[in-house]
């Protein structure tokens, strides 16, 4: 299946969670905070989350800003 | 000598602060800057940004272990955001990124030149967002009739700009900032525009209730000094206006008597 990744195209295996997909990308224990198709998805519920087709994903941080 | 007056503290939605000078965590040479900098300043409430995770990259450190949320009081802003929908979304992803964290600043903007706030976008965020529990503190123009309207919506305090952010022009039309000052009851926080510590005191000794500022800290040739002068003046700036000046008068009057001159 394919995703949109921070608005790129991602191949992934079908079935991944949220909570796999942010580990594969070394992303586990940071502090993020993620969106699924624009409707926060809580990180309660990442191991619960699995993706399909099409899903838009955005993973987000804190950075410098005024 | 004895502390002769006490100042009351700065409240924001339920917040209360001791420094009246807000800052921002963008455009430092590194992490270390920032750091010191926002000690130099002695600023309580940070602001910062929320943008996509660079994937692919090792993770390095991140701007939260520079301004721990247990010891600075963060706000999330919306720059960037163009229409009320996204400004809502950045919200919703920093309430998530801050466990529940529900005090942000909004900003919505018109264009990139002018960075000039979008009032009618800003005004459909707050009121969305004000409605979903969020305490909005918000970026807007100097127009005072703009400003009432974020009040009555909600908004927990009104930060017209000086002038357009990043610009260093200091404040343009104070008398627009006395207006929004006279006729509000929240804080008015002078947002965006601030040169230099005579622009900060300017502020305060209009009767704002506090200033934010990123730009003229972090771009100066020494930020951290800059962060110390920008301290002395928002403290500076507030105890002049609270002493209350003196009145101009149109001709000189001596300090000194004229009774008992040697050429009298």
């Amino acid at each position: 299946m394919q995703i949109q990744l921070n608005g790129e195209a991602r191949d992934l295996a079908p079935g991944l969670t949220l909570a796999q997909l942010i580990d594969s990308l070394g992303l586990s224990g940071r502090r993020i905070a993620v969106e699924r198709n624009e409707e926060i998805v809580p990180k309660s519920e990442h191991e619960t989350t699995s993706l399909t087709d099409g899903d838009r994903i955005e993973i987000v941080h804190a950075i410098g800003g005024g | 000598m004895t502390d002769f007056y006490q100042d009351q503290p700065l409240r924001i939605a339920g917040h209360a602060f001791t420094s009246r000078l807000l800052v921002g965590t963008g455009k430092y040479k590194d992490f270390d800057e920032t750091a010191d900098a926002i000690a130099a300043s002695g600023a309580e409430v940070v602001t910062f940004a929320v943008r996509r995770t660079n994937l692919g990259q090792e993770a390095g450190p991140n701007l939260l272990d520079v301004v721990p949320p247990d010891r600075f009081t963060l706000l999330p802003n919306t720059a960037g955001c163009y229409t009320a929908k996204d400004a809502v979304r950045t919200c919703k992803l920093a309430r998530e990124l801050l466990d529940g964290h529900k005090l942000v600043k909004l900003e919505v903007l018109g264009d990139d030149t002018t960075l000039y706030p979008n009032v009618v976008e800003t005004l459909k965020a707050a009121e969305e967002l004000i409605k979903d529990g969020f305490d909005v503190m918000v970026y807007t123009s100097d127009d005072p009739i703009v400003a009432k309207e974020l009040e009555r919506l909600g908004c927990c305090a009104i930060m017209p700009l000086g002038s357009l952010i990043g610009s260093g022009h200091g404040i343009q039309n104070p008398h627009n900032i006395r207006l929004i000052i006279d006729q509000a009851q929240v804080p008015v926080l002078v947002d965006a525009g601030i040169g230099t510590a005579s622009d900060a005191a300017m502020a305060m000794e209009l009767g704002c209730d506090g200033v934010l500022m990123n730009s003229a800290i972090a771009h100066a040739h020494q930020p951290v000094l800059m962060a110390s002068a920008m301290k002395k003046a928002v403290e500076a700036g507030r105890e002049a206006f609270l002493a209350g000046r003196m009145p101009r008068r149109q001709t000189a009057e001596p300090s000194s008597p004229f009774a008992g001159r040697i050429n009298g």
